[in-house]
């Protein structure tokens, strides 16, 4: 297995370790009460702000530890650089990366139609950035390993 | 995904180079490893820049290390 293919593996289990851990912290936090409240909208606003602040941070730290393990079990320094594939496979995972999120969107508006509380909104919208950003990371494992 | 018409000889080429390393080969055509992979899985047709910059890696023309269609 190559380095691309090793790091997207990385990139889908280390998404799923951060969303799920803090959502595990922070879900229980939510408040109570009235579910429009002001205090409801500022949980989740500060839900999604710090989550991804969160997932920027680990996502640095976990890829800089990946390249050093690397480094250490293989002997082979990492590419520095991105060449043709790689831009290719790149704007294939964004496309698809950007559908589903897209999808998510709609279908979180779609709740607020169909008059379901603001929180699954919230729900929606933070479940499809995790769908999004897994199908970013398997896209490019996908097309690593099969091709373009 | 999608049938690649455009195959090449790289593997043999590079056999016959002295039994070559993907990374050599890689390092020569200012491209990663992975594409090498890919190139000779047929996963993957290289543009036209990176065709002419592996066949000038072997010393060859471009019709040496690639072919269209069948072979």
């Amino acid at each position: 297995m190559t380095y691309q293919e090793k790091k997207s593996i990385v990139s889908i289990l280390s998404t799923i370790l951060i969303t799920a851990g803090y959502w595990a912290y922070m879900y229980p936090q939510r408040p109570g009460g009235g579910l429009e409240s002001a205090e409801t909208f500022r949980y989740w606003g500060s839900f999604v702000l710090v989550l991804t602040v969160i997932s920027i941070a680990a996502h640095i730290v976990i890829s800089i530890a990946f390249n050093i393990v690397y480094r250490i079990s293989t002997g082979e320094k990492e590419p520095g650089f991105a060449d043709e594939l790689d831009k290719i496979i790149e704007l294939k995972s964004h496309r698809n990366s950007f559908l589903v999120f897209i999808l998510g969107f709609m279908a979180a508006m779609a709740s607020l139609v169909i008059g379901q509380p603001s929180q699954l909104m919230f729900v929606i919208l933070i479940a499809a950035g995790f769908a999004a950003d897994v199908t970013g990371s398997a896209s490019k494992l996908y097309h690593y390993r099969r091709g373009v | 995904m999608g049938q690649h018409l455009v195959g090449n000889h790289i593997r043999k080429l590079r056999f016959n180079h002295d039994e070559m390393t993907q990374q050599q080969l890689a390092d020569k055509a200012g491209v990663t490893r992975q594409t090498i992979v890919a190139l000779e899985k047929g996963n993957y047709s290289p543009s036209l820049e990176l065709a002419f910059r592996i066949a000038r890696a072997f010393g060859l023309s471009l019709e040496e290390v690639f072919f269209y269609g069948e072979e």
